[in-house]
């Protein structure tokens, strides 16, 4: 008991040996911290719904515009991830402070300054996995949701892979949209997509081994190339 | 020991006395008159050597005379074996080893009776060798180490010479053999080295070369005779002059230069080699083949290849066949075509499982053979029609009434008996399963079984090579005609003891147990007044019974008796339900139409038209079709044909049997589907964490007994039960699953 006490003590002696820097820092920090979340907060009520107290799809458009992002712009995904927003087309409250107090960014300007360095942070391997995953569950849009239809599922892929797996993408999204096996894409799928992309050589595919565990889909879509070469 | 006080024998003296027995005893060997030695003489030399060994010393002579002893066998080699020998070769100095060595034994078996006294102290006390084998020593180095090369030859010369045909003296090489046997004194080394390599390295040569004139001359029956002969020959050599323990050896030499070396060139000879053989039903060649080729480490492996292609091509022909014949002929009778092809697999079979019991010994090689490769063309499909389904049609025909097939009882059993056997080829199991319930729910039905016994004794056999699941439901039908024809007399009872519970017409009604009968679609069919009271009547006696099933009627698999009164003359037809609930409309009305029929009946078009199709346009025209048009639309009219007639007073109008394939397929398919289900689940349940391979490997394996499942859809059903959350990739490896409980 003693020995905490002394410890307790020891610590508020050392605090109260630079007790003027530390204080000056804590309350700067502290008053600097709670200014910044006044600012986004009241950035949020400047696009937020007042009856529903979130960003509503007219506010998001809205934020675009601000932003000189177009909605379906892939940065606005992007951005509802560092959010981890969890219905499309709304942001609540939590979601805008856990995103911009990430970015670091409490205006406007800074939000849109910082949206390169955002792109960058997705890219990285380590976090990229986690987004990919994320805008998927993102657009289920029904509670029991578990796949996306086709046409959406083109669409998500061209936004969120295009850039990176751009042949992979054009194939996959053709072969999607000719075939008729499947009519929705499920999680298993699409993160199984990611993973071929990533481990498979392409075109040529020769180290494609339908034995192993690949989705099903993934297999028929090897043969339908395979077909077509 | 009392010492005995005798004058001192010198050494010189004592060995003089010896040296006349010695020269004695070689007179005797000379074979030059001499007596024999009698006892006294005998016991005259022991003695001398006795007393020269116990006299004290400087007198005790044992070292001299042990020295002595072997002295007096090198002294009579170098002056008289060896010189006889050197001068004489081939057989006769063969002839002359042999006496000489007879002699030589006999000369040390006296010789150390002589000088015994030596063996029994002073051999001992000194660690020496003992007298007899310094006897035998003594020829080993002087003789045998000369003439051994001399003599091998010769021996192996003759040897080739008996091969070649000619008469050579046996027993003389026995005893040759038994020399070098003998000389290494406890040893084989003697007869393994200086004589058994060298035999060894000879023969090999001896057949490589007649193999290689053989194998280009001869065909291969001719060739395998020889080589049967030739490891016949040389069993009968060592049994009659080599050592027993060459037999192995030299056997596997002959077998290598004249099986191992030209086994592939002999078993592929274009004309005769294996596959001609199996064609042209050499069964004695090919016994011999086995019998020659199983002795040879994997030796069958490439004869057991080549039946198994013979049988697949066979098989196959069969299979092309019958597509051939089912592609000529015309639609109905393709049906006979395929029990043809039936019956000929079984034909097929019968020869071929013969081959393997009495030509290839039952040998578990032959057994693998045969069984992959039918289960190659035994899953071809003939004009269509799966093996499975081929096989069903088989069993139907010759277990139903007017089956095809006439056959005596025990005939029916033993066909029934291979028809099973087959099935074990035939990787669609399940398939069989259904088409063969299909089948017999028709049989039981329409009352078309030929023979309870038969259709019990077949259930029996593939209840055995099966398993109870898949008979369970084929004998719960079984059971449920017993149970329908009891509940038909309660029934009757009922009737007869209740007045007001009078249906007007005689009804029988089977109850099935729905579980074990294939699936009917039920129709809400339209019923005339008549039959509907029949059912309320039937319903009330049911509750009587149970009140916990539900009754649904399958009124297309009724038959029903019904008058036509025609103006020439009434006839009775024999109709289905839904065709009687048809014909019985036109009591009220003259003239109806398809629309108005389809109304009353409430039946779909295609059940419609097939039935109105049986009355107007088949062979026995009951409805006039307004137009007369080969087939019924529904703009037609139809009429009571008044005019109708037949010799006959009773005949049967069958709706033609609806194409069951399809469905039979489908339903198939849906079983499997969950039958895969149930078994990953089942698997992951116990396992825990598995590979995705490995998951597939035992589906498969559990799964084998009724299908072969295919990898797609297995991994169809993986990825279904991870949408139903039953399984989870893992996180790390994909390919590894992982069970949801």
């Amino acid at each position: 008991m003693r020995r905490s006490s002394s410890r307790k003590g020891q610590t508020n002696s050392t605090a109260s040996n630079n007790s003027s820097a530390v204080d000056l820092f804590r309350s700067a920090s502290g008053k600097a911290a709670s200014k910044e979340l006044e600012r986004i907060d009241s950035l949020f009520y400047s696009y937020a719904n007042n009856s529903s107290g979130m960003i509503e799809p007219e506010g998001i458009e809205n934020l675009c515009l601000d932003l000189e992002v177009d909605h379906t712009d892939v940065r606005i995904l992007m951005l509802a991830w560092k959010m981890k927003a969890e219905k499309q087309g709304y942001f609540t409250l939590e979601e805008w402070r856990r995103g911009l107090k990430g970015l670091r960014a409490d205006t406007i300007n800074k939000l849109k300054k910082t949206l390169p360095d955002l792109e960058t942070e997705v890219k990285r391997p380590s976090n990229f996995v986690d987004f990919y995953a994320f805008a998927f569950r993102y657009c289920l849009t029904e509670e029991k949701q578990k796949s996306i239809d086709i046409e959406s599922i083109c669409q998500l892929l061209d936004l969120v892979l295009g850039s990176h797996f751009r042949a992979q993408v054009d194939y996959f999204v053709d072969y999607l949209r000719t075939q008729t096996d499947y009519k929705v894409i499920n999680m298993d799928q699409w993160m199984g997509f990611y993973r071929f992309c990533n481990e498979i050589s392409f075109p040529d595919l020769s180290n494609y081994n339908a034995e192993l565990a690949w989705p099903l889909v993934l297999d028929n879509f090897v043969e339908w190339i395979k077909a077509k070469q | 020991m009392t010492m005995n006080h005798h004058k001192i024998v010198e050494l010189e003296e004592g060995w003089d006395f010896m040296q006349k027995g010695i020269a004695k005893l070689k007179r005797i060997l000379e074979g030059l008159p001499e007596s024999h030695f009698s006892s006294e003489e005998y016991m005259m030399l022991y003695t001398t050597i006795y007393n020269m060994c116990t006299q004290k010393p400087p007198h005790d002579y044992s070292q001299a005379l042990y020295e002595k002893y072997g002295d007096a066998f090198e002294e009579y080699i170098s002056s008289t074996v060896l010189p006889s020998l050197r001068e004489k070769h081939d057989e006769y100095m063969l002839r002359e080893l042999v006496k000489r060595w007879a002699n030589h034994k006999i000369m040390v078996r006296w010789l150390s009776r002589f000088f015994n006294y030596l063996d029994r102290y002073f051999i001992a006390r000194r660690s020496l060798a003992p007298l007899n084998e310094v006897g035998l020593t003594r020829f080993r180095e002087q003789v045998y180490q000369e003439v051994k090369g001399k003599v091998r030859d010769a021996v192996i010369t003759l040897i080739d010479q008996e091969r070649e045909g000619e008469q050579i003296d046996r027993s003389l090489l026995k005893h040759v053999l038994d020399i070098f046997v003998e000389i290494g004194m406890g040893q084989m080394e003697c007869y393994e080295e200086d004589f058994e390599d060298n035999m060894l390295k000879d023969s090999s040569s001896y057949y490589s070369r007649k193999a290689s004139n053989w194998i280009v001359e001869d065909s291969c029956p001719d060739y395998m005779l020889k080589a049967e002969e030739c490891l016949k020959k040389e069993k009968d050599r060592v049994s009659h002059y080599l050592h027993s323990s060459s037999e192995q050896k030299l056997v596997e030499k002959v077998q290598n230069e004249l099986l191992v070396v030209y086994g592939t060139q002999l078993l592929e000879k274009e004309h005769s080699g294996c596959h001609a053989l199996l064609r042209d039903d050499k069964v004695e060649d090919i016994s011999r083949m086995y019998r020659l080729f199983c002795k040879i480490p994997k030796g069958l492996d490439p004869v057991a290849n080549i039946f198994k292609q013979h049988v697949t091509a066979e098989g196959t022909a069969l299979v092309q066949q019958a597509e051939d014949a089912a592609s000529n002929k015309a639609e109905s009778s393709v049906g006979s075509q395929e029990q043809v092809f039936v019956r000929k697999v079984i034909e097929l079979h019968d020869k071929y499982m013969a081959y393997v019991t009495d030509c290839f010994g039952n040998h578990s090689l032959f057994h693998k053979a045969l069984k992959e490769a039918f289960e190659v063309f035994c899953n071809k499909q003939v004009s269509g029609c799966s093996s499975a389904e081929l096989l069903a049609s088989f069993c139907d025909n010759i277990l139903k009434k007017g089956g095809s097939e006439k056959l005596t009882d025990e005939a029916i059993e033993d066909t029934l008996d291979k028809v099973v056997k087959l099935l074990a080829y035939i990787s669609d199991k399940d398939l069989f399963a259904e088409f063969y319930r299909k089948k017999l729910s028709r049989r039981l039905l329409f009352d078309k079984s030929a023979n309870d016994d038969h259709e019990r004794l077949i259930l029996t056999k593939l209840k055995q090579q099966c398993g109870g699941q898949f008979t369970s439901k084929m004998e719960g039908m079984v059971m449920d005609l017993t149970l329908a024809r009891e509940n038909q007399n309660h029934f009757e009872e009922y009737l007869k003891n209740n007045a007001s519970a009078n249906p007007g017409i005689d009804l029988t009604v089977t109850v099935l147990t729905t579980g074990f009968w294939p699936s009917y679609k039920s129709s809400d069919l339209g019923l005339p007044a008549e039959m509907v009271k029949c059912v309320e009547i039937f319903k009330e006696f049911y509750e009587t019974k149970t009140k916990h099933r539900k009754l649904t009627w399958i009124y297309s698999l009724g038959t029903c008796n019904i008058n036509g009164k025609f103006e020439p003359k009434t006839i009775e037809l024999i109709v289905g339900t839904y065709q009687a609930a048809a014909l019985v409309l036109f009591n009220a009305s003259d003239r109806l139409s398809y629309s108005e029929i389809k109304t009353q009946l409430n039946l779909a078009d295609e059940d419609l038209v097939r039935l109105l199709q049986s009355l107007s346009c088949a062979k026995y025209r009951i409805l006039n079709k307004e137009p007369n048009t080969k087939a019924v639309t529904p703009n037609d009219s139809f009429e009571f044909n008044s005019k109708f007639t037949d010799r006959m007073r009773r005949i049967r109008i069958p709706l033609p049997p609806v194409d069951e394939r399809k469905k039979v397929v489908e339903d198939v398919d849906k079983d499997r589907r969950y039958a895969i289900d149930a078994s990953i689940v089942r698997i992951m349940k116990s396992r825990k964490v598995l590979g995705h391979q490995q998951l597939v490997m035992e589906c498969v394996e559990q799964l084998s007994r009724m299908f072969k499942p295919d990898f797609k859809a297995i991994k169809k059903r993986i990825e279904d039960l991870i949408t139903r959350d039953y399984l989870e990739r893992d996180k790390e490896n994909p390919n590894l699953y992982r069970y949801l409980a």
